[in-house]
């Protein structure tokens, strides 16, 4: 039993970082209707800064909050010159950018920071907590994460931006129609996603070394996540991200060996895909016209 | 985006003539299947699309024949000139010809976009690995276990991306091809595959005594495979098979109207595209004569998607440019940095999809079309 | 008296196919403007072309300044509200959320008054305030269409055919509204609509479009008396 717990809790853990970045992907889903292959290989980029920053000899929370300035910018840049005049593209054109673009901030990363393996600081230290549970940087992070996503929640819920960029992600024709500048909308969208993308980078460096291909299996997470609770639906995918996260800790402790973690990832993702691509949560809007 | 739709449905019913987008766009795809139906042609060529057929049937279809039988002969010549590595290089390059014209078959030819073709490669060459190793198996009868086996996984894979719009099914894919390594580091088939460690493999020499080196023979024999796949592609494209294909990509419902049974095509095309796949990692296998986990990770999929984008997707002659990129750029690029490959990859993905949606198969074959006249 | 919208040989296309050939119109300050004709003669594309969303050439202005060529946007922030065909509501929101996008471009602090000045017009509004907007009646998303609009405080609101898939009885509501809006509200309205009897009561002016060009014009009384008119173009 205590086994158990231990494994929930650093399921719920690992959930977190998959719920931020399938967040992430589900944002610019939702606004573009791409998926952003792109996404962890940003994320590891930021990670990357946020080093370099702190090895200069800057605080760690102060490193912290300039790579999420800094990513935020990089995000909006990158929707500005790529994914704008993608906006209509066929599908195939705009995978194919992603894919590039996947290519490009990978070989950033092996080209400014080198390939070889490297530790990340923590600011929770790395005792064990609550009888051995849970390690301090484990429940750091998730508090850390947790809190973002729910000021992303507020601002998203209670506030007039929050509330355009949900109108421009909708609908995008109304949207301007009521005076919101849509484009501006998909760049802070973005930037949002580039943002939240580094803070989990920065959480799960940490456990599993930085290297310029760090994210590549906790994106294939994040997609069984946001899957599973539902592409096209934010709190469904941190949800689904959060489940994901405790599935792949319990499954790999107790059925499949941690040897098939991303197996498992994989037949979350194949099973819903086939099942219910709406995923559990996917809202579908009943209009009576 | 419900509602959007509503509104364009609602003007095409109250003005027709403000709803030109509506209106003129299936007129369009029509077109556009027609002129595609001949991936030689660049669409927006002029003429009927009567005229285009006979074109691409006759003068043009000779011409390519012509050529492609000159470019076969020319390309068993450095077997005569080279040897060793560069041998191998070649034989790479014709290995990532067969493999791009797989994913071609599938993405290009039949719009159903794969990020996970790294996945069947990887089964062909463990496939002929494992045959080879365990049991002494001889290469060539290899093949055609390894294209039957991926053929089996990729009608299997083909069932549920039938249910699969073109991102999903990318996505999916996409997982497969990162999740593979760990499947075949898995510990329960490791005895077969050598788990982490891989499986080395014995060259093999020329048969019947040819006085030529184990290099050469591996050249003309992947070589001749390739020929024979080659047309054997040129042939299901240019059938009727590969208009019916073609028909589903560009028109799902018409096709469905004209009575072309679509899941039953998509999961075939499916299939073949994993079985030229698989052959192609078969042959890597024995050119390599080594096969490891670690070499068939989300990156082969992601450079044969590459090589497929820059030759141009809907292309079969294009496929051979692909791989010659494939291959060779990352050489040259190699000796700048690491990483440059991988960023030359991406800079020319992105500007092919900006610049030329053709590829650079299109791009060449438009202009000697436009020499021709 | 001045005129708000001016339209000086307005010209419009969807790519190739050129939908409106140089009309010209005018709504007043504090009038209301008809637009009337049959299928496809550009009525829409007219509405669609002062708010920026169709490639336009000629001149539109709006108190004087140009506004061709501006983004849909800026013109909705100049004070443009456009009930789009098929009412652009946003079906996944909350009744609450799409009239607080309504007010989305202004600045000022008066938002709630409004609010419940527009539900003086529109009560049911308020009994659904919480309710996710895509679960409303055709006629309730029409009367909430309406209500987002206001809540812009235009000078100027453009109606794309509020009568369009209601029942006559929930059309006959809606209008009485309108007519209430007209009089309490300084706002001028350009109005499109199939049904011409209905428009010409609720119009001062008018006028005929026929596949992009303006056939028949002047104050919507005349119109709807002159016999000829009526049985050539407007059928009834």
């Amino acid at each position: 039993m205590e086994g158990v717990l231990h494994q929930v809790l650093s399921g719920i853990a690992s959930g977190s970082i998959y719920a931020s970045v399938a967040l992430a992907l589900v944002m610019i889903y939702q606004a573009t209707h791409h998926v952003n292959f792109a996404q962890g290989e940003m994320a590891t980029f930021s990670t990357y800064i946020a080093l370099t920053l702190i090895n200069f000899g800057i605080p760690y929370w102060i490193a912290f909050v300039l790579t999420v300035a800094v990513s935020f910018v990089i995000g909006m840049a990158i929707e500005r010159v790529l994914m704008r005049p993608m906006m209509d593209a066929p599908v195939l054109s705009s995978v194919g950018v992603f894919v590039g673009l996947l290519l490009i901030v990978n070989a950033c990363s092996g080209w400014f920071f080198d390939y070889t393996i490297k530790q990340f600081p923590t600011p929770f230290g790395n005792n064990p907590m609550w009888g051995g549970y849970i390690s301090g940087h484990e429940l750091g992070a998730t508090g850390v994460t947790l809190v973002v996503l729910l000021a992303v929640y507020l601002f998203f819920r209670h506030t007039k931006l929050g509330l355009g960029m949900r109108a421009a992600a909708y609908n995008p024709v109304s949207a301007r129609l009521v005076g919101i500048n849509v484009g501006g909308m998909l760049a802070l969208g973005w930037g949002l996603a580039a943002g939240i993308g580094a803070i989990a980078g920065m959480m799960i460096a940490p456990v599993v070394f930085l290297d310029p291909n760090m994210m590549g299996g906790i994106l294939l997470y994040a997609f069984a996540g946001a899957l599973l609770g539902g592409i096209d639906n934010p709190l469904g995918a941190v949800l689904g991200g959060f489940a994901v996260g405790v599935i792949e800790n319990l499954g790999g402790a107790y059925i499949v060996g941690t040897e098939l973690k991303l197996t498992l990832a994989l037949v979350i993702i194949v099973a819903v895909v086939v099942v219910k691509p709406s995923g559990l949560l996917g809202r579908s809007v009943q209009s009576r016209v | 985006m419900q509602n959007e739709r509503a509104m364009h449905g609602a003007t095409g019913v109250k003005e027709p003539l403000s709803g030109g987008a509506s209106f003129a766009s299936p007129v369009s795809d029509v077109v556009a299947a027609e002129s595609e139906a001949t991936p030689f042609l660049p669409p927006g060529d002029s003429g009927s699309p009567a005229d285009l057929e006979t074109t691409a049937r006759g003068s043009l279809g000779r011409g390519v024949w012509v050529i492609a039988a000159a470019v076969v002969v020319a390309a068993a010549v450095p077997a005569l000139f080279f040897n060793g590595y560069h041998l191998f290089q070649l034989t790479m390059m014709v290995i990532y010809a067969i493999a791009i014209l797989g994913l071609a078959l599938l993405t290009g030819f039949n719009g159903q976009i794969s990020l996970g073709h790294g996945a069947f490669y990887a089964i062909g060459a463990y496939t002929t690995a494992i045959l080879m190793a365990n049991w002494d198996v001889p290469y060539w009868a290899t093949l055609p276990v390894a294209a039957v086996s991926c053929g089996i996984v990729g009608f299997l894979i083909g069932l549920p991306a039938l249910r699969l719009g073109g991102l999903y099914l990318a996505l999916t894919t996409f997982s497969l091809s990162v999740a593979i390594p760990q499947l075949l580091k898995y510990k329960l088939v490791s005895d077969w595959t050598g788990g982490v460690q891989g499986l080395v493999l014995d060259k093999p020499d020329a048969p019947f005594g040819l006085p030529m080196s184990g290099d050469q023979w591996l050249y003309l024999f992947t070589l001749g495979v390739g020929v024979v796949l080659f047309i054997l592609a040129w042939n299901i494209v240019h059938g009727r098979v590969g208009r019916a294909m073609m028909a589903i990509r560009d028109h799902a419902l018409a096709a469905e109207a004209m009575g072309i049974n679509i899941s039953m095509l998509k999961t075939r095309t499916f299939a073949v595209s994993a079985m030229f796949t698989g052959v192609a990692g078969a042959l890597s296998a024995i050119a390599v004569q080594f096969v490891a986990p670690d070499s068939f990770g989300i990156f082969v999929s992601i450079f044969l998607f590459v090589g497929l984008v820059v030759g141009g997707v809907a292309s079969i002659g294009g496929t051979i440019l692909g791989a010659l990129f494939v291959q060779f750029v990352p050489n040259l690029a190699d000796s700048v940095s690491k990483a440059a490959p991988g960023a030359v990859y991406g800079a020319l993905l992105i500007a092919v999809m900006f610049l030329m949606p053709e590829g650079a198969g299109g791009l060449i074959l438009s202009l000697w079309r436009r020499v021709r006249r | 008296m001045p005129a708000l919208l001016e339209a000086r040989g307005l010209h419009a296309a969807y790519g190739e196919t050129r939908v409106l050939h140089g009309i010209d119109f005018v709504v007043q300050e504090g009038g209301v403007s008809a637009l009337l004709g049959a299928n496809g003669a550009g009525k829409t594309t007219t509405l669609r072309a002062i708010c920026g969303m169709v490639k336009t050439s000629g001149e539109i202005r709006l108190g004087g300044d140009r506004i061709d060529g501006k983004s849909a946007d800026e013109v909705a922030r100049r004070g443009v509200a456009h009930v789009p065909d098929g009412r652009g509501t946003f079906l996944e929101l909350t009744v609450e959320e799409n009239l607080r996008l309504g007010a989305y471009s202004r600045r000022d602090r008066e938002v709630m008054a409004d609010f419940e000045r527009i539900f003086g017009y529109f009560p049911r509004l308020r009994e659904r305030y919480k309710q996710q907007a895509g679960t409303l009646s055709g006629g309730e998303q029409q009367m909430l269409a309406i209500a987002r609009a206001l809540l812009l405080r235009p000078r100027l609101l453009l109606l794309d055919e509020p009568s369009f898939g209601l029942a006559p009885l929930i059309v006959q509501e809606i209008f009485a509204i309108m007519r209430r809006i007209r009089e309490d509200e300084r706002v001028s309205i350009l109005l499109v609509e199939q049904n011409a009897s209905l428009a010409l009561d609720f119009a001062e002016h008018a006028y005929l479009l026929e596949t992009g060009r303006i056939v028949v014009s002047g104050p919507a009384a005349d119109i709807q008396k002159d016999e000829s008119v009526r049985r050539s173009y407007l059928g009834y």
